[in-house]
């Protein structure tokens, strides 16, 4: 084994270049390409990135209309209400998680490039987040003031969206990845989604409404933390086994 | 030398109940140039993606420098450059972007720098100009580039020609031909006859290789 100085290393480049050793896939490199394109994909494309924010806006803003203005009666429905539109908000934006990628050839690509795919994976899940859910986090308190929602309930309220929209955009990957070949795969795609989405929305609305009755909420957040771990190691393997299995057809 | 690169033995392949190709035997040799014939529907791009891995509906066996494709997937893929039907350009980013991408995944390894394949295919000036706002010809040199960046030896083309004008497709052929004779080899599918010497052809229609003129 030789030491690995800069001078090994450039011949070691050299070598790879004139295809005489096979190179280890540099997983570093192909993340931060993968999650560079397609943060800057993204921000191109920022009306369509806008659409869940606006309707998760828009649907809170018309609860006071449409059920009552009475303010007790909207602090009892805070909790339920913002995680269910969170919910449905993340629902209305996996559709296009894995489409772009497969109509115009980069999915097929990106499945032969020597790179793991489970990384590849992961850099498009984070970069879903970070223009679904994370914007969906950051305003939810605002909405909060806009339900009533009781004070003791924003920290919670904040921190359980952080822990379960990551969850919601990991779980939600694996149904669009099983979609993706299907012209009209919007409905099956909620159908698969839904059933994996409840426990989370069960244990994010109690921590939230529990915190605001004035119960401890560790055990909520334990639960949506171990969520997000179990999500963050299998979500991606299952999401690289039905991506293959979609462009196989 | 002729180092066997790729070897196709006894490949089939069935779909919808209609036989595509059946019993294909191909050995793909160093400095070969392939170019798979047969009229729209007969299997060509079925056959392609066989090669790259991304279609498994097969059976028969594929060897990668002598050892079964399985096993040599890495290194298989990291000497596989292909370039589909689709181009797999994004149309919101610059070309420039687009082929970052392709050097990300590829570790970094170029022949070329990116400004300097972009030129190459004629496409200087056109580096930071949305995808969107090139001709479909262009979006395809985008996507054609990509064999200036590569260092992969076997690379898969499917219709490499479509939407390219002729002097775009001289300099193509002029191109495979360098990397046949540097130790390379390329699988093509077109419908356009080559104007290169020595490229075998195989029929998919009745599944034999046609001996070259």
């Amino acid at each position: 084994m030789t030491e690995l100085s800069p001078q090994n290393l450039d011949e070691q480049k050299e070598k790879v270049t004139r295809g005489e050793v096979t190179p280890v896939p540099e997983v570093g490199l192909g993340f931060v390409a993968t999650f560079r394109r397609d943060s800057v994909v993204a921000f191109r494309h920022r009306g369509e990135m806008a659409n869940p924010l606006m309707f998760f806006l828009m649907v809170i803003t018309m609860v006071p209309l449409g059920i009552s203005p009475e303010p007790s009666l909207l602090a009892l429905l805070a909790p339920g209400m913002i995680w269910v539109v969170a919910l449905l908000a993340t629902l209305l934006s996996l559709d296009g998680l894995f489409r772009g990628d497969y109509e115009d050839g980069s999915l097929e690509q990106m499945l032969i490039t020597p790179q793991p795919l489970y990384f590849q994976v992961l850099a498009k899940i984070c970069v879903h987040w970070m223009v679904s859910g994370l914007p969906l986090t950051l305003m939810a308190p605002l909405l909060g003031v806009m339900l009533n929602l009781p004070a003791e309930g924003f920290l919670p309220l904040w921190v359980s969206l952080l822990l379960g929209t990551v969850s919601l955009s990991l779980i939600g990957a694996i149904g669009a990845a099983l979609t993706v070949a299907l012209r009209k795969g919007g409905l099956l795609l909620s159908l698969i989604i839904m059933p994996l989405y409840v426990p989370i929305l069960i244990f994010g609305t109690s921590a939230v409404s529990s915190a605001i009755e004035g119960f401890p909420i560790a055990g909520q957040l334990a639960v949506l933390g171990a969520f997000l771990a179990m999500a963050l190691i299998l979500a991606p393997l299952a999401v690289v086994g039905a991506l293959r299995i979609s462009i196989n057809g | 030398m002729s180092q066997t690169l790729l070897e196709l033995r006894n490949l089939s392949c069935e779909r919808d109940e209609r036989v595509l190709f059946c019993d294909l035997n191909l050995e793909v040799q160093a400095g070969d140039i392939v170019q798979i014939e047969g009229p729209n529907g007969s299997g060509k791009t079925t056959l392609l993606r066989t090669l790259t891995t991304t279609s498994g509906d097969y059976s028969g066996e594929l060897f990668w420098k002598g050892q079964p494709l399985a096993k040599a997937r890495l290194d298989y893929l990291n000497q596989l450059l292909y370039v589909g039907h689709l181009p797999g350009v994004k149309k919101a980013l610059s070309p420039r972007e687009n082929l970052a991408w392709y050097a990300g995944m590829n570790n970094g390894h170029q022949r070329l720098s990116v400004e300097k394949a972009l030129e190459e295919v004629g496409l200087f000036g056109y580096e930071d100009t949305p995808c969107y706002h090139l001709s479909a010809g262009q979006m395809r040199r985008v996507a054609l580039a990509r064999l200036f960046l590569t260092p992969a030896c076997l690379w898969v083309l499917d219709e490499p020609f479509t939407a390219i004008d002729v002097q775009g497709v001289d300099n193509l052929q002029r191109l495979m031909q360098e990397h046949a004779s540097g130790g390379g080899a390329v699988v093509l599918t077109t419908h356009q006859p080559l104007s290169i010497d020595g490229v075998r052809h195989v029929n998919l229609l009745d599944n034999r290789e046609v001996a070259s003129d």
